[in-house]
């Protein structure tokens, strides 16, 4: 099965020879690296840029603004914060110019801790994004998942955020993407740069198909009558896991991976909680003026008198950074054994 | 005598005639001759800039904006700029990544003053914005104007971007980038410099630089140490050059220059217009006319010496655009504000992709 990483690849591939990707670009996004997770090898459209930031996010306006079909990259959202403004420019171009103008860009950036990266690698990014209108927020917990969402970025004509949890990059899918061989070192043979010179290496895609997964649509990946857990991204995986592991002890969670953020699946979450009656929301973004935080609110409002016990959120402690110690990470950022207490309080918790 | 400029009609999507028609891909970009006609009505495109724009201060002073924002002093520079840009829509033409002092550009391109007054009273009708921005924030999707922002100098960003598009397309078009002296301190100002030169992707981006000696309320001397402004681009080894930007005659062949380098050589170049900021920044500061240097009042002393108009032929002009535009003011205080129904268009865009 193919990686996280391979399946962003595959799907930029897809994007430039049957969606009208006109340029891949960022920091060490062409030749030779071809991204620091290896997202952009072998693409014909792929391009490296100074290492600037606002420069990337801008040229990608202006690209899009002059009927091109870019798809940048911020190396890490951590380096993301000095173009603010011009990712508000992006999402407010349209409704400001009264529908002259539109944006069809896509920026990818890797998100998240779990690599041991440190202050300044490790970074969430979501909560803010979402204050930030206009913009289509997405992150894939698994390789097809990526595949079909960033699809779907490609075709939208708005911007849309691609976040790609980066503590699954090397994350092996569990299902085949559309025309992916079934033979995982025949993927590598023909997509993965070899080590050393690249000069002469040349990919031998495989037949990928168009497969779109639509935004704001979640994904059930558990079903379950106790309680519903809302997650993305890195940490979907660990509540999958976790909530695989109590159901031995006759806790059945519900599981939903969100899978868009913004717009978010209002629907499915609320069906969810009407039948459980219980909420956990579970990110590694610092817990201030979490994305969150809005998810309680929202199914407080909606779902008041169907609930059985006080929404929950588990996020990041709201500390500066993600020190590069285990003991930091594992004390600041949701774990198994974190996520397994909040579940079971949870359960057991009356109105 | 009459306006003779294009209608900028929003209502469909007719793509104006450009103001130069392509020929043959090696084909010079041969600009019009700025003979005596063209002196003078380039005098009209200044006193029609500058007319809108004192009609918009008094809207602002009797309640009919919120918020003024623009270009008196800028006339001279502009009013060229706008008659030689490349005109029309996609990467064959010109995209103009203005500042919000380019009025004399938008105006002397072809649009009508109404819609400035429009923008002004931030009604529905405003064709820019739909009553959402400050006045003098342009959006002309015909003339590849993309939208003018209030943030300083992420125009210069943007430029790189349709520059590409330009550069792969082939042809004369190329991107302009206005903005002024303060806002070069920041650093998308050299980002733009460095993207445009990345070696063997040299981008055709001519970035022009006014410099009115102010940033808001503080002089440009006290915080920045380089007189001269266009000089920055040598360490990025761009053609530059220095202008007076009250001059609309030495404009014109510095731009005729700077764009037949940039056009053929596919290269950037920066250019520097000194110029006069009249009113001051904005309505914040009580846009009070400020003693310096008038581009109108010179030029107009200039046709006159040089015999190429008469003091009664000048006032004409004058009359004609404050008679258009208090017709025009008529018209916009009738026509209606955005509501409720308003707030919700254009979040998304929901149709083919493809600008």
């Amino acid at each position: 099965m193919a990686t996280l990483a391979q399946a962003i690849r595959l799907a930029l591939h897809y994007g430039e020879t049957h969606l009208g990707v006109t340029d891949v670009f960022g920091q060490d996004v062409g030749p030779p690296l071809g991204g620091v997770f290896t997202c952009s090898q072998g693409l014909k459209t792929a391009w490296n840029t100074p290492l600037d930031e606002r420069g990337i996010v801008g040229t990608a306006l202006g690209i899009a603004y002059a009927g091109g079909k870019p798809v940048a990259e911020i190396q890490f959202c951590d380096y993301i914060y000095n173009c603010i403004d011009l990712l508000k420019l992006c999402g407010n171009a349209h409704w400001s110019s009264a529908g002259e103008y539109h944006v069809p860009l896509v920026l990818m950036t890797p998100v998240g801790a779990g690599i041991h990266g440190s202050m300044y690698h490790s970074h969430s990014f979501e909560s803010i994004a979402s204050h930030i209108q206009g913009w289509t927020i997405v992150m894939p917990s698994n390789a097809k998942d990526a595949y079909g969402l960033l699809l779907s970025a490609i075709a939208d004509p708005n911007p849309v955020l691609f976040m790609a949890p980066k503590g699954l990059m090397r994350a092996k899918g569990d299902e085949l993407i559309p025309g992916e061989p079934a033979d995982e070192r025949q993927l590598h043979q023909m997509i993965d740069a070899p080590v050393g010179d690249r000069s002469h290496w040349q990919p031998d895609w495989p037949p990928v198909e168009d497969y779109r997964v639509p935004f704001g649509q979640a994904r059930t990946v558990r079903a379950g009558r106790d309680l519903t857990v809302v997650s993305y991204g890195r940490q979907l995986v660990q509540c999958a896991a976790v909530a695989l592991d109590l159901a031995a002890d006759g806790i059945d969670a519900e599981v939903l991976d969100l899978r868009t953020i913004y717009p978010w699946d209002e629907a499915a979450v609320f069906a969810s909680v009407r039948k459980t009656g219980r909420l956990l929301v579970v990110n590694e973004d610092t817990e201030i003026t979490n994305f969150g935080e809005h998810v309680l609110r929202r199914v407080t409002d909606a779902c008041f008198y169907d609930l059985l016990a006080p929404p929950q959120l588990l996020a990041g402690l709201d500390v500066p950074g993600v020190g590069l110690a285990w003991g930091y990470e594992k004390h600041s950022v949701p774990q198994p054994d974190t996520i397994a207490a909040a579940m079971r309080a949870l359960a057991a918790l009356r109105a | 005598m009459q306006p003779t400029l294009p209608v900028h009609n929003r209502s469909d999507d007719t793509v104006l005639t450009p103001t130069f028609v392509p020929g043959p891909s090696d084909a010079r970009w041969m600009p019009p001759a700025l003979d005596a006609a063209l002196q003078v009505r380039l005098h009209d495109l200044m006193v029609k800039a500058r007319a809108t724009e004192e009609m918009l201060i008094r809207m602002m002073r009797t309640g009919h904006g919120y918020f003024w924002i623009g270009g008196p002093g800028e006339e001279a520079y502009g009013a060229a700029l706008g008659l030689l840009v490349h005109k029309g829509h996609g990467p064959a033409y010109d995209y103009l990544h203005l500042h919000y002092r380019s009025s004399a550009v938008v105006l002397a391109m072809g649009s009508e003053p109404i819609d400035l007054l429009r923008q002004m009273r931030s009604t529905v009708t405003d064709p820019y914005s739909k009553g959402r921005n400050f006045v003098n924030h342009f959006a002309i999707k015909p003339w590849n104007v993309v939208p003018v922002t209030p943030t300083i100098e992420t125009q210069y960003l943007m430029a790189p971007g349709t520059a590409l598009m330009q550069r792969r397309h082939g042809g004369i078009g190329c991107s302009i980038v206005t903005g002024g002296d303060a806002g070069s301190a920041e650093g998308d100002f050299y980002s733009a410099m460095n993207w445009s030169t990345r070696p063997g992707s040299e981008l055709p981006v001519l970035m022009l630089v006014a410099q009115n000696g102010y940033g808001i309320s503080t002089e440009a001397s006290t915080v920045q140490n380089t007189p001269h402004l266009h000089q920055r681009a040598d360490g990025f080894r761009i053609r530059n050059a220095r202008v007076d930007g009250n001059d609309p005659i030495a404009s014109w062949h510095a731009l005729v220059e700077a764009m037949d380098y940039v056009r053929h050589e596919r290269k950037p170049f920066v250019l520097q217009v000194n110029c006069s900021r009249l009113y001051g920044h904005s309505s914040s500061s009580g846009a009070n006319r400020h003693d310096e240097p008038d581009c109108v009042q010179l030029y107009e002393k200039r046709l006159v010496d040089d015999g190429l108009a008469t003091q009664t032929e000048l006032k004409l002009v004058w009359d004609k655009w404050n008679s258009l535009l208090s017709d025009a003011l008529k018209v916009v205080v009738a026509e209606p504000m955005p509501g409720k129904e308003h707030v919700l268009q254009h979040v998304w865009y929901r149709g083919p992709a493809g600008n």
